[in-house]
C-alpha cells in the first residue's frame, strides 16, 4: 500500500507570488500542491532485497532533498512496496502517476519490476531514477528519454569482476543463475566478457528466485571442472550459495567464485568467517574516502542499524541530481515533461558525496568509477561493517558499456 | 565413465544422495505440521515461522549468551515450543470447534507477524551462523564430497522422525492422543487432561520445527523469509503424504526431496515447481493423499 510520508520544504511567499503573477487566479491551497514535485520511493519493504533498498533507500531520498536546502522548491516523497511482483510495481506506478500526481519513481530493485515500471513512466513522460535494479537493458535496447540508470549495472559488474577474474587464469566458467531478466542479463554479459578473451563457458544451471539449497547445483558445478563458478544471483539467493560453498569446501580445492553481484548487506549477512576472500564489484563503499564518511556519518542515524550500500547511495546521488535540476528549470517544467528534467539532468554535470563528479550519458547510464574489493578475513577487520580492501578502481570512462554497443535507439551511430 | 540418462552415474548419485539431505529437512518439518493436523485439526500455517524462530534462537543463544550449537539444539526447540504454548493457550485454543480454516487464517496471520516483527529487529540480510568445528570439513566419497555437517542433518532427521512415529504409534502417551483425537470427551471421562494434553502437543510440533532451523542455521540464510520459502513446499509434502499420516509425512518428505534433487539435474528450472504437480496429479488420484484415510 501506498503511505504518503510528506517531506515538504514549503515556501509559501514563492508560491504566492508564482500564483499571483499567473494572471490573478484565485489562490488556493491547490495551488501550492501543484508546484510540488512528488517523489515516489517504489521498493522491496518487505522481502529478500528489503536491506538493499527498502526503509533505507527513503531515508537517503530524504536526506537528499534536506541537503539541496531551499531553492524554491516544494518536494514530497511517498513510499510504496512492489513485493518483488512487475505487475504490482506498474500498478502503483501508474496509481501514482495517474492519481497521485507522482512526478519521479526512484529506486526500483529487481529487473523484471524495473523494466516493467520502465515502460509506464516513458508512456506517461515522467522521470524515472533507478538505483538499484541490475539489467543493462535499460540503457540498452530499452533505454528510454524518461529513465536515468544510476548505480550500477550487470555489464559493469561482468567487466570489474569478471574481468578480472579472467585476467587471473581463470578461463573456464560455469554459472549459477537465478532465472529471471536479472540473472539472465548478469550471466550473458560475464560470458560474453569471458569469451572476449579466449575463455570458455563450459555449463550453466538456472534456479528459480529464492531456491535454498544450491548443493545440486555446486556438485553439477563441480563436475564440469570449471576453475570459475560464476554466481549471477543477488541477495538471499547468493547468501545461501556462499554459505554452501565454503560448506563443500569448494574453494579450499581451489575453484574460483566469482560473486558477480554482492551488497555490503550480504558481507554482513554472511558473516566474515565465510565471506573472507571474496571479490566483488561495488560503485560506492561508505568507508572509501572522507567524503563518502561523511555522508555515511549523516545518514546513519536514520537507518535503524544498515548501513548504506551503492544502491542506497545512487538513490541519495540520483534525487539530488534531480532536484538541481529542477531547480534550475523551474518545478512547472519539471513536472511539465519528464524527458526534458532528463534532458536537463544530462547536460548537467553530476557532483556529490557518494559518488565524486560524473555524469549522464545520453542512454540514460550514470557514469562514474568502480571498484573491484576484496573482502576481509575477519582479522584484518577492525569491526563492524569494515569489510573491504580496494584491489583496483576502474575509471569512469571505462567501466560501463561504450554508447555504441548497447543498441539503444536514442543513440545515433 | 557410465552414463544413466545422460547423467554421469556419479553425479547422478550425488544427486541422490543431495536429495536425500533435502528431503530430510522436508520429513522433520511435515512430520510437525502433521503431528499438529493429525491431533489438532489445526492447519498450523505459523510453522515456516517457528522454523525460522528456531534458527534465530540459536544465533541469539550464541551472540547475547555465548551458548554454542549443541546446546542450541536442545535449548532452542524448548524455547520455541513455549513461545508455541503461549500461542496455543492464547489463540489457538479458541478455534477447535470452528471450521479448518479459522485455524489456517489466524496461524497465517500468525506467521506474517512474527515474521514482520524479526524483519524490523533484524534485517532481511540475514544473520552469520558458523559450522560447529566437529561437524566442518567434508568426507571423499569417490563419487563427491560429501559435508560432513550434511551427513549430520540426515542421522538426527531420522532419529527425530523414527522418535515420534514410535511415540505417537507404539507408547501409552500416543495412544491417549490418537484417542483424543476421535473423542475427546470419552478420553476426558477416563480422567485424561485433554486441554493440556493438546496444549503440549502443538509445543512439541512447534519444537520439531525449532529443531529443523537449529540445524537449518549453518548451512542456509538466517533470515526472516528462511521459513517461508520453504514452507509451501512441506505443505504440498504433507497433502502428498495424506494429512496427519505421521508415516506418510516422513516417507513423503524423504522421497520428494529426492525427486526435487534429480529435478535440479534433469530441468533445474523446473525444481520449484515439480512438487506441485506431483501434489496435483496425487490430489486427482488419490485425494487423501498417499498414506491417507479417505
Amino acid at each position: 500500500m501506498p503511505q504518503p510520508m510528506t517531506n515538504r520544504r514549503s515556501l509559501i511567499a514563492g508560491a504566492t507570488a508564482t500564483a499571483t503573477a499567473l494572471g490573478g487566479l484565485p489562490w488556493r491551497g491547490a495551488r501550492a500542491q501543484a508546484n510540488t514535485l512528488k517523489i515516489g520511493v517504489l521498493n522491496d519493504q518487505s522481502g529478500v532485497y528489503r536491506d538493499i533498498s527498502g526503509p533505507t533507500s527513503v531515508a537517503c531520498v530524504r536526506q537528499a532533498v534536506q541537503d539541496l536546502g531551499s531553492r524554491g522548491l516544494n518536494v514530497e516523497v511517498v513510499v510504496a512496496d512492489h513485493q518483488n511482483k512487475p505487475d504490482v510495481g506498474s500498478n502503483i506506478a501508474r496509481q501514482w502517476i495517474d492519481r497521485d500526481g507522482v512526478d519521479v519513481i526512484v529506486d526500483v530493485p529487481n529487473s523484471a519490476v524495473a523494466l516493467a515500471v520502465n515502460g509506464v513512466v516513458r508512456e506517461r513522460n515522467k522521470v524515472y531514477l533507478n538505483s538499484t535494479a541490475a539489467t543493462a537493458d535499460l540503457t540498452g535496447p530499452q533505454c528510454s528519454p524518461n529513465t536515468v540508470h544510476w548505480t550500477y549495472d550487470t555489464w559493469m559488474l561482468a567487466r570489474s569482476t569478471g574481468g578480472a577474474m579472467v585476467k587471473a587464469g581463470g578461463d573456464s566458467w560455469f554459472f549459477i543463475t537465478a532465472d529471471y531478466a536479472f540473472g539472465h542479463a548478469l550471466e550473458r554479459d560475464t560470458g560474453n566478457f569471458v569469451k572476449a578473451q579466449n575463455g570458455r563457458v563450459v555449463g550453466a544451471v538456472r534456479h528459480p528466485l529464492g531456491n535454498t539449497d544450491y548443493s545440486s547445483f555446486l556438485v553439477q558445478a563441480q563436475s564440469s571442472r570449471a576453475k570459475v563458478i560464476g554466481l549471477a544471483n543477488a541477495g538471499t539467493d547468493t547468501v545461501n550459495a556462499v554459505k554452501q560453498l565454503a560448506e563443500f569446501g569448494i574453494t579450499r580445492r581451489g575453484t574460483k567464485v566469482a560473486v558477480l553481484l554482492m551488497f555490503i548487506n550480504d558481507v554482513h549477512g554472511l558473516g566474515l568467517q565465510a565471506a573472507q576472500g571474496l571479490v566483488c564489484t561495488e560503485t560506492f563503499y561508505w568507508d572509501l574516502n572522507d567524503r563518502t564518511r561523511a555522508f555515511t556519518n549523516k545518514v546513519r542515524p536514520h537507518l535503524a542499524g544498515n548501513m548504506p550500500a551503492m544502491s542506497h547511495a545512487g538513490c541519495y546521488s540520483a534525487v539530488l541530481h534531480y532536484l538541481k535540476a529542477a531547480a534550475d528549470m523551474g518545478a512547472d517544467k519539471a513536472k511539465a515533461s519528464g524527458a526534458e528534467a532528463v534532458a536537463r539532468m544530462k547536460a548537467m554535470p553530476t557532483e556529490d558525496d557518494c559518488f565524486g563528479a560524473g555524469s549522464i550519458r545520453a542512454d540514460g547510464r550514470k557514469i562514474h568509477p568502480s571498484y573491484l574489493f576484496e573482502v576481509k578475513s575477519p582479522a584484518e577487520s577492525k569491526g563492524p561493517w569494515d569489510y573491504y580492501k580496494l584491489l583496483q578502481t576502474t575509471p569512469a570512462e571505462e567501466a560501463f558499456r561504450p554508447l555504441a554497443e548497447g543498441a539503444c535507439p536514442l543513440v545515433r551511430s | 565413465m557410465d552414463d544413466l540418462f545422460g547423467i554421469p552415474a556419479p553425479l547422478l548419485f550425488g544427486q541422490l544422495l543431495l536429495g536425500l539431505i533435502n528431503g530430510a529437512f522436508y520429513a522433520m518439518l511435515s512430520l510437525g505440521l502433521a503431528v499438529i493436523f493429525g491431533l489438532l485439526n489445526i492447519v498450523n500455517m505459523a510453522h515456516g515461522a517457528q522454523f525460522m524462530m528456531g534458527a534465530f534462537a540459536a544465533w541469539m543463544l550464541l551472540n547475547w549468551l555465548g551458548i554454542g550449537y549443541w546446546a542450541a539444539l536442545l535449548l532452542a526447540p524448548i524455547i520455541v515450543g513455549i513461545t508455541g504454548i503461549i500461542l496455543e493457550k492464547a489463540f489457538i485454543s479458541r478455534l477447535y470447534k470452528l471450521d479448518h480454516l479459522y485455524g489456517l487464517l489466524l496461524t497465517f496471520g500468525l506467521a506474517l507477524i512474527i515474521e514482520g516483527v524479526f524483519r524490523n529487529e533484524f534485517g532481511s540480510s540475514g544473520l552469520p551462523y558458523r559450522i560447529p568445528a566437529e561437524l566442518s570439513g567434508a568426507w571423499d566419497l569417490g563419487f563427491m564430497f560429501m559435508p560432513v555437517y550434511r551427513g549430520w542433518v540426515v542421522i538426527a532427521a531420522l532419529i527425530l522422525c523414527l522418535a515420534t512415529w514410535l511415540i505417537i504409534e507404539k507408547t501409552r502417551l500416543g495412544a491417549y492422543l490418537r484417542a483424543a483425537t476421535e473423542n475427546a470427551a470419552l478420553v476426558q471421562a477416563f480422567g485424561v487432561n485433554v486441554p493440556r494434553m493438546v496444549t503440549l502437543t502443538y509445543g512439541f510440533g512447534v519444537a520439531l520445527a525449532a529443531v529443523g532451523g537449529v540445524l537449518a542455521a549453518p548451512i542456509y540464510s538466517v533470515n526472516p523469509q528462511m521459513g517461508s520459502n520453504l514452507i509451501i513446499v512441506v505443505f504440498a509434502v504433507v497433502v502428498i503424504g495424506g494429512m496427519g499420516s505421521i508415516l506418510g509425512s516422513i516417507l513423503t518428505g524423504f522421497a520428494l526431496g529426492i525427486v526435487e534433487g534429480l529435478t535440479k539435474v534433469f530441468w533445474p528450472e523446473a525444481s520449484a515447481t515439480v512438487i506441485f504437480v506431483i501434489m496435483a496429479i496425487v490430489l486427482l488420484a488419490r485425494p487423501a493423499g498417499l498414506f491417507g484415510r479417505a
